[in-house]
C-alpha cells in the first residue's frame, strides 16, 4: 500500500511502524484511578508490561517512544545502522527524547502520531524538533492524517505523511500547494510576509483627499 | 481602514478555492460530517436547529460603507434578508445553504472580507474598543497591532487545532471597552516611562461555564514583542491544555491548574528562545500598517456649533438621543454616533438587508464611509461632524436605528437563544424583547440610568451576561426553560463576574424580576448613584430579599 508522502511525492514505506501491544485488560482494571499515570491532559501511559512485551522486528523500525527509553541499550547497536526511528503519542514530551540520546539525529525518522486529526499538539512538537532541537532528518505525521491538515503540518516542519490507508495519497498531494504566501513564518520558511517582501501602506485617506470632486475638473 | 494588498488577496481567494473543494468533497460523500466538521467550523459555518449559520468575520469590528452594502446583498440573496452582529464584533447569516457558502465567500472576497477562523478551536477575530482612533481617552490606536496579530494569527499552521477556541481582544484607552479581563488573552497597550508603546498581557479570563477574570502575567512589554510573547502563550497552552474534556479546555484552566506564577513562569521560559526572533515587528511594518488608521482629512472645525446647541435646547427628543447616543471625539467638532440595534420588539443585533444599505449611504454621507460594530451588537459611525448630528438623527429615525437607549436597561446584549442555536438551553430573543416592553417608559428608563443587562440562552455565555449589571441565563430543567439570574458583573476597568441571586425563574416571570431589581436599587440608591454602584455598596441581598419575598409569603 503506498501511501506515504515523502518530499511532495508518494512514496514505498521502508520502515516498519511498531505499535504498542495493547494493554492487558485485567492490569487496568487493577490499576484504574490508582497506579495509572496521568498527565495534565490525562492521558494514560504506557505500563511496563506493555513495553516488556513489545515485539521489535529487524530492519528499519518505528517504535514508541516508551519503549525506546526503556530499552535503548539493547538497541544501541541498530540505532548505530540508522535502523531505529522513534514515534510518541502527541500527549508525550519531545523533550523526553531529546534528552535521551546525546545527538537527536542519530535518529533517521521522528514519527508523531496523531490519535484525532483535531489534536494539534502534533503541530508544535514538530515545530520544536526543527526550531528548537536542531532535528533534521525525517519527520512525519502518523494516525488520523487527511490532506487537509498537510499544508499546516508542512509548514511546522512535518516531510512525510503517512496518509490514512482508506484515502488517496495521490490526491492529498495537492493540498500541499493549499495557499502560496502565508502570513506568518514556520519552520518552512521563518520570515514572515513584512519581511519576505516590502509591503507599502496604500494610504486610504490620503489618496481620497486629491481626488477630483467632479468629473468635469479631470482633464 | 486597513486596505488588502496582492498578497491578502491571493491568500482569502486561495481560502475561498480550498473551502469550495472541501465542500464539494463533503457533498461528494469523500469527508465524513466529523470530518468536515473542522475544516466548515474554520470557516464560521455551523450546523443549526433551522439551517446552516454563517458567521463572516468583522476585524477589530472595523467595516467600510462598501462591505456594508456586500453584506446587504448577501442578507438579500442567499438569506432571508437579514443578519445578526454578534458580541465579537462579528456578523451572522442564518439561512444560508450549505451547497452556496463557497459562493458566498467568493463575494466576501471581492471587499476584502472572510468567515476564517470565526468559529473552531483556532485564534478567533481580534476584537476592540468600538471607539479605537476617536476616543478622546484613548492612549495608543489599538488598531494597527490588532491588525498585526490578525495576519499573525490567520491561517496560523501551528495554532490551527487547539484544545479549544482562543479570542484574544486588545485595548489602547484608559477605560477598557473591549472586555479585555474576560478574554484568553487582552493586551492593554499604553506609554511606558520612556513614552514607548507597551502592553499589559492579561491571560485566562474567559465567560462561559467557569467564568473567570484573566490574570496580569506581564505588566510591561514592549509592543516589538507582541507576536514572539503570543506565540509563547499559545505554544505553552497548544501542549498542555487539556483535551480530554471540552467543558475544561479553555486556556483559563490550565492557567488555573498550573497557577498564575507558574503559567507565567512557563510562558518567560518559552518566550526566552522566541524573544527577538524574526517575529519580533518591525519598526517599518508598524509604520506601514499604522499608516492606514491615521485619518489626515479631518476639517478644521470649532466644537462649539449654535446650530446644534439650539436643536438641543428645542427639541427633547433630539437632546436625549445625543445624550445616550452621541459620544465624545477627540478631534473638535466631530462626536461618535451610535446607531442602535436594539429597538424594542426586534432581536438584538439584528439589521435588515434595507437597513444595512441606509447605514452604509449614512456612512459615506457622514463619516468618510466607515463604521464599526460594537461588543455591545450596535453600530457606530465614529467621525460625523457636529453640524450633520441633526440630520444624521432624522435619517437615523426614519430606518429605525436611532433609540436613544445606549447603556440603559434595554440595551441588552443577546445571543441568537434556542431560536436559532443548537447549543442554546433557553430561548433568550423572546425574554430581551418582554423586558423590553416591560421597560418600555423612556422617561423611567433614564431615571433608571446606566444599566447593562445581558441575556445568554446556555452556559457558552455569548450574550456576556455574566459580567452584565444584571445577567439572565437559560438553563434546561427537566426539559423546560429555566432562566438564572446574576447580579453585580461589570465589564471594563472593574471587571468583575455577577453573582447568581439564588433559583431560577420560568421565562414569564424574568420581566417580573427585573422590575423587583430596579424597584430595590430605586429604594436603596443614593443620589446620583448607579446601580452597579448600589449593588457594590448594599449587596446583593436586599435585591435578593426583595426578589423572592412573594415566594417566601406564598410558602
Amino acid at each position: 500500500m503506498r501511501n506515504l508522502i515523502r518530499n511532495h511525492a508518494v512514496v514505498a514505506d521502508d520502515w516498519t511502524f511498531v505499535p504498542l501491544p495493547p494493554p492487558a485488560e485485567e492490569t487496568i482494571r487493577k490499576q484504574a484511578g490508582k497506579v495509572v499515570i496521568f498527565k495534565l491532559t490525562g492521558e494514560p501511559a504506557a505500563t511496563p508490561e506493555q513495553i516488556q512485551a513489545t515485539e521489535i522486528p529487524s530492519g528499519k523500525v518505528i517504535i514508541p517512544l516508551s519503549v525506546w527509553l526503556a530499552r535503548k541499550e539493547e538497541l544501541a547497536a541498530r540505532v548505530a545502522a540508522s535502523e531505529i526511528g522513534v514515534w510518541l503519542e502527541t500527549h508525550e514530551l519531545v523533550e523526553d527524547l531529546v534528552g535521551s540520546l546525546p545527538d537527536i539525529n542519530a535518529l533517521p525518522v521522528i514519527a508523531i502520531h496523531f490519535p484525532r486529526f483535531a489534536d494539534g499538539r502534533g503541530f508544535s512538537i514538530a515545530t520544536l524538533l526543527r526550531t528548537r532541537f536542531g532535528y533534521r532528518n525525517e519527520i512525519r505525521a502518523v494516525g488520523d492524517v487527511l490532506r487537509d491538515q498537510l499544508f499546516y503540518m508542512k509548514r511546522c516542519g512535518f516531510d512525510a505523511f503517512a496518509i490514512r490507508e482508506d484515502r488517496s495519497a495521490e490526491e492529498a498531494l495537492a493540498s500541499l500547494r493549499d495557499f502560496s504566501e502565508p502570513y506568518q513564518g514556520a519552520v518552512d520558511n521563518p520570515l514572515p510576509v513584512w519581511r519576505r517582501y516590502t509591503r507599502y501602506c496604500q494610504h486610504p485617506f490620503a489618496e481620497r483627499k486629491y481626488q477630483p470632486v467632479h468629473e468635469d475638473e479631470v482633464d | 481602514m486597513y486596505l488588502y494588498d496582492d498578497i491578502d488577496q491571493r491568500l482569502i481567494d486561495e481560502r475561498v478555492a480550498q473551502f469550495r473543494d472541501q465542500t464539494r468533497r463533503y457533498l461528494a460523500g469523500q469527508l465524513t460530517d466529523d470530518e468536515f466538521r473542522p475544516l466548515r467550523l474554520q470557516n464560521g459555518l455551523y450546523i443549526q436547529r433551522h439551517a446552516p449559520m454563517l458567521r463572516v468575520a468583522i476585524p477589530y469590528g472595523l467595516l467600510s460603507s462598501a462591505q456594508l452594502r456586500k453584506l446587504a446583498h448577501i442578507a438579500r440573496v442567499y438569506d432571508r434578508g437579514y443578519a445578526h452582529f454578534t458580541t465579537r464584533q462579528d456578523i451572522q447569516f442564518n439561512w444560508p445553504q450549505l451547497e452556496r457558502v463557497p459562493d458566498i465567500l467568493a463575494e466576501l472576497a471581492t471587499v476584502q472580507m472572510h468567515a476564517i477562523q470565526t468559529s473552531g478551536n483556532c485564534v478567533r477575530n481580534i476584537t476592540t474598543d468600538q471607539f479605537a482612533g476617536v476616543a478622546p481617552d484613548e492612549v495608543v490606536d489599538p488598531r494597527p497591532l490588532a491588525e498585526i496579530l490578525r495576519q499573525w494569527s490567520s491561517f496560523h499552521p501551528e495554532f490551527a487545532y487547539l484544545p479549544r477556541k482562543f479570542k484574544i481582544a486588545v485595548n489602547g484607552s484608559l477605560n477598557d471597552r473591549a472586555v479585555i479581563r474576560v478574554h484568553d488573552i487582552g493586551l492593554g497597550f499604553y506609554r511606558d516611562a520612556k513614552g514607548e508603546i507597551a502592553l499589559q498581557v492579561w491571560v485566562g479570563g474567559g465567560l462561559g461555564r467557569t467564568p473567570m477574570i484573566g490574570t496580569l502575567i506581564r505588566e510591561h512589554l514592549e509592543w516589538r514583542h507582541m507576536l514572539t510573547y503570543c506565540e509563547a502563550i499559545l505554544r505553552v497552552y497548544n501542549r498542555y491544555g487539556r483535551r480530554d474534556n471540552a467543558f475544561k479546555a479553555r486556556i483559563k484552566i490550565l492557567v488555573k491548574a498550573l497557577g498564575a506564577e507558574e503559567f507565567a513562569r512557563q510562558v518567560e521560559e518559552e518566550w526566552s528562545h522566541l524573544k527577538d526572533g524574526p517575529h519580533t515587528i518591525t519598526e517599518e511594518e508598524f509604520q506601514r500598517v499604522s499608516g492606514f488608521f491615521q485619518r489626515t482629512n479631518y476639517a478644521t472645525l470649532d466644537d462649539y456649533c449654535p446650530e446644534f446647541e439650539q436643536q438641543l435646547q428645542t427639541n427633547r427628543a433630539f437632546a436625549r438621543w445625543v445624550e445616550r447616543c452621541v459620544h465624545p471625539h477627540k478631534v473638535p467638532g466631530y462626536r461618535a454616533v451610535t446607531l442602535s440595534l436594539k429597538p424594542t420588539g426586534v432581536a438584538p443585533g439584528d439589521a435588515t438587508a434595507d437597513q444595512m444599505d441606509s447605514i452604509a449611504f449614512l456612512a459615506d454621507r457622514y463619516s468618510f464611509g466607515e463604521l464599526r460594530v460594537s461588543h455591545e451588537q450596535n453600530l457606530i459611525l465614529a467621525d460625523v461632524r457636529v453640524s450633520d448630528l441633526y440630520a444624521l438623527w432624522e435619517q437615523a429615525k426614519r430606518i429605525g436605528v436611532a433609540t436613544p437607549n445606549i447603556g440603559l436597561l434595554t440595551d441588552i446584549i443577546c445571543c441568537p437563544g434556542g431560536d436559532f442555536c443548537s447549543l442554546a438551553n433557553a430561548k433568550s430573543i423572546p425574554i430581551a424583547r418582554a423586558i423590553q416592553e416591560k421597560f418600555d417608559d423612556l422617561d423611567y428608563l433614564y431615571d433608571i440610568g446606566d444599566l447593562d443587562l445581558n441575556i445568554s440562552g446556555c452556559m457558552n455565555s455569548c450574550g456576556h451576561h455574566h459580567v452584565a449589571h444584571i445577567g439572565v441565563l437559560g438553563v434546561d430543567k427537566d426539559g423546560a426553560e429555566w432562566y438564572q439570574i446574576t447580579l453585580g458583573g461589570s465589564q471594563g476597568n472593574d471587571a468583575a463576574i455577577g453573582t447568581v441571586i439564588g433559583p431560577a425563574f420560568a421565562a414569564e416571570e424574568v420581566p417580573g424580576v427585573v422590575q423587583k431589581l430596579i424597584e430595590t436599587y430605586v429604594a436603596e440608591r443614593l443620589e446620583g448613584e448607579r446601580f452597579i454602584d448600589t449593588v457594590r455598596r448594599v449587596g446583593i441581598a436586599p435585591f435578593k430579599a426583595n426578589v423572592y419575598a412573594k415566594e417566601a409569603a406564598h410558602a
